[in-house]
């Protein structure tokens, strides 16, 4: 069967990957629709939805609610992305080595994720933010560095279970390079769980983004969910629209980035899905 | 009278994307009391699903009977409630399985385990119970009941398992006991010893026993009646002498024809050219001990083991598990560090090179791998499997394709596998592509461990001889590894027998078979199971029973 196949009889996976296609889109078409600064003021503050040309209404500076949602979108996934592509190369490295080698390397290398692991990491990425100065780029490190530890620690137990197997056996006795066994045999066979965890951590990623901006923490000059519902929260009985939009954005994408994962990880893992 | 167990029109169905759309079809097998039914077939067969479903375990709902019944004693078992089938689970059929590892319970004792048949199923105080736990565990020969009760599973050894597990499905004195490949995972010598307590045991009690195995040896020698099984269908039934002597179907016939037999192949003469030595080969495991102190278990896994290779001779290692043998093999490929001793390859020691002086040396050596499934990587294409070797020590893409191809050709298979990944291959054929890739390399010496074990009988003959026959064509030293003495028989010139390490007798094959020096070599030799009946007009003389 192929990939879409698999990933199809899962519902709640093509529902997910529906909105996901539609956020990209929203993200990607936000200087078309909203071709102005989604900060710059728009009109008539505190304008509920549907009144004085708002569609999602503006907030106490008159800011465009559904502006900065639409650019807030680019900001979200942007970061999701990276910082999840920054922690799974860290943790692939550091587990395949981990697992690999065993032994000394196993030990000093888990000692150190696991330094990480005993960290809370929202706080953790909170006190990175505030030493390196808020910006995309620190934000982005702040949550790689939060978030690899899970991704090393899965490659490493794969990595253990697969090194004995007797292909890897057969590539030492051809005489083949240590690099080479772990990167063209060995890590091709444990990347579907990596492909998993991946996509669900995207989803974290937006999440710690979300509040660290929410806490005053983002970027300043650039648009994003958090920072609304961080901007409208003492505004949440007198006008709900600010908080409540944003928070249904971040809701709807992260719940949709969850339900695509679960859909990968059922077409990768076809047998998992079976016993259930 | 009704009969004990009676199947009548039987079909399993599998799920709607397997390869068949019945597992079993048509099958009518009965079971009297007091007799040893064997279902005989190959891997895929359908024989354990029989099994299970006359247990009421089939995976519902994926696999389910579609028709026909199961009659115990007149009962349907196809129709009764869950509630009575439980009843009749472990009290009237029990069942023993293939790896009595798994199917014991690794974090409750023995006695635990046994205990809790009896409070399932029958009334009696906690003494009694022990009693009779103990009793049973006496009747099935463990050495030590006491001991053994108390035992965790981990704390036996396999055959102390199973015989644990026989205890407890017979603890309620079943009426049927369905025994599925419960001697394949354990070692020649225990399994006679295993087969004999079961044919005592149901002699004892007067069970009908449905006994599944892929091993016309075993058949031979424990069952009363066999029915031979192929893709679901079976295909012949018979009392054991008419099955195994007078064969009607051929699929009875080509299955008999391949099971190896205990003849050692004439011997051929010796080359002069020694291409391999090794000399006092030690290895040792360590185990246990831990940051914490405690005692380390120390374990000699090659203790002096010394023997020498000619050109183009077949040189057997045999023995049971943890004996050596795969170690010896792990240490000559340089897979796994010995100790100390010498390993010559023609005047360089290969045992103190470290890994990157050892890399110009790798591709004289050679491994065949035990299972074909783990042996090649699922993500790569065959092409690339057998052709990686000769690019790495640099052959061009073009030079390691046109080389590939004809491996293909030699090993038997299609050039078009080229371009198609393991999985869609079947065990032989991967094992084909194993030897394939071994081959790439133009090595002087093949070490195969174990190549066969894990193929059915008649792939099995295939292999060995494609192994025979790529040998002769190339002029390769082999080390083959086996725990088969039938199938050591069919390829070695020579044979090592090893234990606990040791190398304790080494010599031509028919020598070895002949006139066994050490007690262990005859212990092996007698208990290869169905001997008396696959000395197929040989000219060797019956090893002493």
């Amino acid at each position: 069967m192929t990939f879409w196949k698999l990933f199809a009889r899962n519902r709640g996976a093509v529902v997910g990957l529906a909105i996901l296609i539609l956020i990209t889109f929203m993200a990607a078409t936000a200087g078309i629709f909203f071709p102005e600064d989604p900060f710059s003021l728009a009109g008539q503050s505190m304008s509920p939805p549907g009144e004085n040309g708002f569609l999602l209404g503006s907030d106490s500076l008159g800011r465009d609610v559904a502006a900065g949602i639409a650019h807030g979108a680019k900001t979200s996934l942007l970061i999701g992305l990276l910082a999840t592509l920054v922690a799974v190369c860290v943790g692939i490295v550091m587990g395949a080595l981990a697992g690999y080698y065993g032994g000394i390397i196993d030990d000093l290398l888990m000692r150190v994720t696991e330094m990480f692991q005993t960290i809370p990491s929202f706080i953790f990425a909170i006190l990175l933010v505030a030493i390196m100065k808020p910006s995309i780029e620190s934000i982005v490190i702040a949550i790689a560095v939060v978030s690899w530890p899970a991704v090393a620690r899965l490659v490493r137990g794969e990595f253990l279970s697969l090194r004995n197997r007797e292909f890897v056996q057969a590539c030492h006795t051809l005489g083949m390079s240590d690099i080479r066994i772990m990167m063209g045999e060995i890590l091709p066979n444990c990347l579907s769980p990596v492909i998993v965890i991946g996509s669900l951590m995207v989803a974290t990623a937006i999440l710690i983004e979300s509040g660290l901006a929410f806490l005053g923490l983002g970027d300043p000059n650039i648009m994003s969910w958090g920072f609304q519902i961080g901007a409208g929260r003492t505004l949440l009985r007198s006008a709900w629209w600010v908080c409540t939009f944003p928070g249904i954005a971040i809701l709807l994408t992260v719940l949709a980035i969850n339900l695509v994962g679960e859909g990968i990880n059922d077409a990768l893992n076809p047998r998992l899905r079976e016993r259930s | 009278m009704t009969r004990l167990l009676d199947i009548t029109d039987l079909h399993i169905a599998l799920p709607a994307d397997s390869q068949r759309p019945y597992a079993v079809q048509k099958m009518e097998l009965h079971l009297e009391a007091n007799e040893i039914l064997c279902v005989v077939g190959e891997s895929g067969s359908g024989k354990s699903l029989t099994a299970l479903a006359v247990m009421g375990l089939l995976p519902k709902p994926h696999v389910h009977i579609a028709k026909g019944s199961v009659l115990f004693q007149g009962e349907d078992l196809t129709k009764v409630s869950d509630d009575r089938l439980r009843q009749i689970r472990g009290s009237e059929i029990s069942m023993i399985f293939q790896e009595p590892m798994t199917a014991l319970n690794p974090v409750m004792t023995i006695g635990t385990q046994i205990d809790e048949v009896f409070r399932f199923h029958d009334k009696m105080p906690g003494k009694e119970r022990r009693r009779r736990a103990l009793e049973l565990l006496r009747d099935v020969q463990l050495p030590d009941p006491e001991q053994a009760i108390k035992a965790y599973p981990h704390e036996l050894s396999g055959g102390q398992r199973q015989r644990a597990m026989i205890a407890m499905a017979l603890a309620l004195d079943p009426k049927i006991l369905i025994a599925d490949e419960p001697t394949t995972a354990l070692d020649v010598t225990t399994q006679a010893q295993v087969l004999r307590l079961i044919k005592e045991m149901q002699a004892a009690h007067g069970t009908g026993v449905l006994f599944i195995t892929h091993d016309f040896g075993v058949v031979a020698d424990i069952a009363d009646r066999v029915a031979v099984m192929q893709n679901g269908l079976v295909v012949e039934t018979g009392t054991t002498d008419q099955v195994l002597r007078t064969p009607q179907h051929p699929y009875t016939q080509a299955l008999i024809a391949a099971v190896p037999e205990l003849t050692p192949r004439p011997s051929r003469a010796r080359s002069p050219e020694i291409v391999m030595r090794v000399n006092k080969l030690e290895k040792t495991y360590r185990s246990g001990g831990g940051l914490f102190g405690g005692k380390g278990r120390i374990v000699h896994a090659a203790n002096d083991v010394t023997f020498d290779l000619a050109r183009g001779e077949t040189l057997g290692i045999v023995g049971e598990s943890g004996s050596g043998k795969s170690t010896v093999a792990r240490c000559i490929v340089r897979l796994n560090d010995a100790e100390a001793g010498e390993i010559l390859l023609g005047d360089t020691d290969l045992r103190p090179l470290g890994r990157a002086a050892m890399r110009p040396h790798r591709s004289k050596i050679q491994m065949v791998f035990q299972d074909p499934f783990a042996s090649l990587n699922p993500r790569t294409r065959i092409g690339k499997i057998i052709a990686q070797g000769p690019i790495m020590y640099g052959a061009s893409p073009e030079d390691a394709k046109k080389r590939t191809l004809d491996l293909l050709d030699i090993v038997g298979l299609d050039p078009r596998s080229y371009d198609r990944f393991p999985h869609e291959f079947s065990g032989g054929q991967r094992q084909r592509i194993g030897i394939a890739r071994a081959l790439a390399l133009e090595p002087d010496i093949l070490v195969a461990d174990e190549p066969v074990s894990a193929l059915d009988v008649s792939i099995q003959a295939q292999i060995l001889n494609l192994l025979d026959e790529i040998r002769d064509r190339m002029n390769l030293s082999m080390i083959f590894i086996t725990h088969d003495l039938r199938v050591a028989a069919q390829v070695c010139d020579r044979i090592a027998v090893m234990q606990r390490g040791e190398m304790i007798e080494i010599g031509p094959t028919s020598t070895l078979f002949a006139s066994p020096k050490e007690t262990y070599t005859r212990e092996l030799l007698a208990a290869v199971p169905g001997k008396d009946w696959f000395l197929k007009g040989s000219s060797a003389q019956a090893p002493a029973t």
